[in-house]
Formats: structure tokens, C-alpha cells, sequence
């Protein structure tokens, strides 16, 4: 994977973590409104970062979850997960 | 239903090829206290929990051990990318290679099969919750054992997430079972 790519992609994954963490402690603390308000702010920002992600390099999720896709079909292109050198 | 993500929940780096490294870190694929046994165990227990609450914690937790099964994985992969057989066979690796060749096979770092006896699903939400905080604490020991056989500051870093996630997950489950337990006293005296 390229830079940018890479750039993108680290982007995602700290996003997704931060809302990870949320998540669980929501679990836990379900009315916690400080905690939600934060979960709802970085989702927006997560929604942006994985639409340029995949913009760049290629659908994050299958069977339709990332929106109409483009032509040829992206989501068999390497590389994998564990492919990626970062 | 579960998504797939074509993506690590973290970076997996490795400095060096490290057959070795990759044999001790297997186990967090197919051993005892490794993600395979933590996700299918959480994710086998929901079923049996009496709130949503709690129902909410093991498939979260339990999918996030898919995660985490997934970047084992990456390093076992990365360990051994390239290797020769006689790299292998001097790494003591010549009795795995012999039956999985370079496939990743669910196993401990003795080559050991995974077995759904690692878990349990016992139906009472509160052996079952006391039960994953202890495998919590378990892979939390395996993650600690790890970091200090190796000196690869690349795979320590994603050998530490993962102890650092064992720990999260504890304190979870640990306001889990509080919870279960005021849910049950509540039960009881209505
Ligand atoms: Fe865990």
C-alpha cells in the first residue's frame, strides 16, 4: 500500500479504537452523556475517515456495507490485512 | 450476522524474520488462553445472559477478540514470511512444517489442536463472568510471557496492545458482574 494509503489507513484505525473504547465503557455505563456526546462526535469524524479511505484504496466492508461499488470489482484487490507493511 | 473488515483493529509490525518468536506467539492463536478461545467463549455465553447489558458486553468484547485472533495471525505470518525449510528445521520447526508447512493452524506453540474444553459455557451468568475475567488475567500473564522472549521492539508493540486490551476487558467484565449480581439481589427480593 502506498503512503497516503497508509496515511488514510492509520487514520481509520485510531478513529475505530477511540469509538472501541467508547463502546465497551458505554456497555458499562450507559448513561454516561459525556462519554455518548464524545462517541458521537468521533463517529462523524470516523464516517469521514473511512470515506476517504476507501475513496483511495478500496472497500473496508463487503456485501454492500460500503456503498455502491465501482467498477472492476475492488474488494478481492491485494493486499489483505496481514499483507500490509506498515 | 457479522462484517468483516478488510483491516487490522492495529498495525502489526515485525523487525525481523523470527521463526522461533512466531512458534511461542502461536499459542494466542490455538492455545489455552489465546483470542480463539476468548472470542468463542464469550460469544458462546451470550446467549445464556439474563440483560442486555450483559449481552452487549460479550458480543462486543467477543468480537473484538476476532480482532485480535486476526493479528496473532499477522505475526505469525510475518515471522515467518520467507522462511527456507532449513531455516525451519533449525528453529526446531521441523516437526510443525512437516504437517501444516507454512499454514496457520489453530494450535498452542507445542502444536497442540485447539479444543473447545479451553472454555466454558456454563449458563450461570455469574460462574461464566467470574470465568472470563480469570481468562482475562490468563491471556494478560501469555501477552507478559511473550514480550519478554523477544527484544523485536516492532512486535512488542503489537504484543503490548494486546496485553493492554486483557486489561480493559477485565475492568469490564468486572462492572459486568457487578451489575449481574445487583440484577440477580433485585431478582430475588421482588
Ligand atoms: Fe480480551
Amino acid at each position: 500500500m502506498d503512503q497516503p494509503g497508509l496515511k488514510l489507513l492509520r487514520e481509520v484505525q485510531e478513529l475505530e479504537f477511540a469509538l472501541i473504547e467508547l463502546n465497551l465503557y458505554l456497555d458499562t455505563h450507559p448513561d454516561d452523556e459525556a462519554a455518548l456526546s464524545t462517541f458521537n462526535k468521533l463517529s462523524a469524524r470516523y464516517a469521514e475517515a473511512r470515506r476517504a479511505y476507501e475513496e483511495q484504496v478500496g472497500p473496508l466492508v463487503n456485501y454492500g456495507h460500503s456503498g455502491p461499488a465501482r467498477e472492476p470489482w475492488r474488494w478481492v484487490e491485494e493486499p489483505w490485512p496481514w499483507e500490509i507493511e506498515y | 450476522m457479522w462484517l468483516y473488515e478488510k483491516k487490522l483493529e492495529y498495525p502489526v509490525r515485525v523487525g525481523k524474520k523470527d521463526l522461533k518468536m512466531a512458534k511461542y506467539i502461536l499459542t494466542q492463536f490455538g492455545g489455552p488462553n489465546g483470542e480463539l478461545s476468548a472470542a468463542i467463549r464469550y460469544l458462546s455465553q451470550r446467549y445464556s445472559m439474563p440483560t442486555g447489558r450483559a449481552k452487549g458486553v460479550l458480543t462486543d468484547i467477543g468480537t473484538e477478540e476476532l480482532a485480535h485472533w486476526e493479528m496473532i495471525a499477522t505475526m505469525v505470518y510475518k515471522l515467518t514470511k520467507g522462511a527456507t525449510p532449513e531455516e525451519i528445521r533449525r528453529a526446531d520447526l521441523g516437526s510443525y512444517y512437516a504437517i501444516w508447512d507454512k499454514g496457520i493452524f489453530p494450535s498452542d506453540s507445542n502444536g497442540v489442536p485447539w479444543i473447545s474444553a479451553y472454555i466454558n459455557t456454563m449458563g450461570d451468568p455469574i460462574a461464566d463472568l467470574h470465568e472470563d475475567m480469570a481468562a482475562e488475567q490468563k491471556a494478560r500473564a501469555t501477552y507478559e510471557n511473550l514480550i519478554n522472549l523477544t527484544d523485536d521492539v516492532d512486535l512488542q508493540d503489537g504484543l503490548k496492545f494486546l496485553r493492554e486490551r486483557e486489561v480493559v476487558h477485565f475492568q469490564r467484565f468486572g462492572e459486568t458482574l457487578d451489575h449481574l449480581q445487583g440484577y440477580m439481589d433485585g431478582k430475588k427480593f421482588f
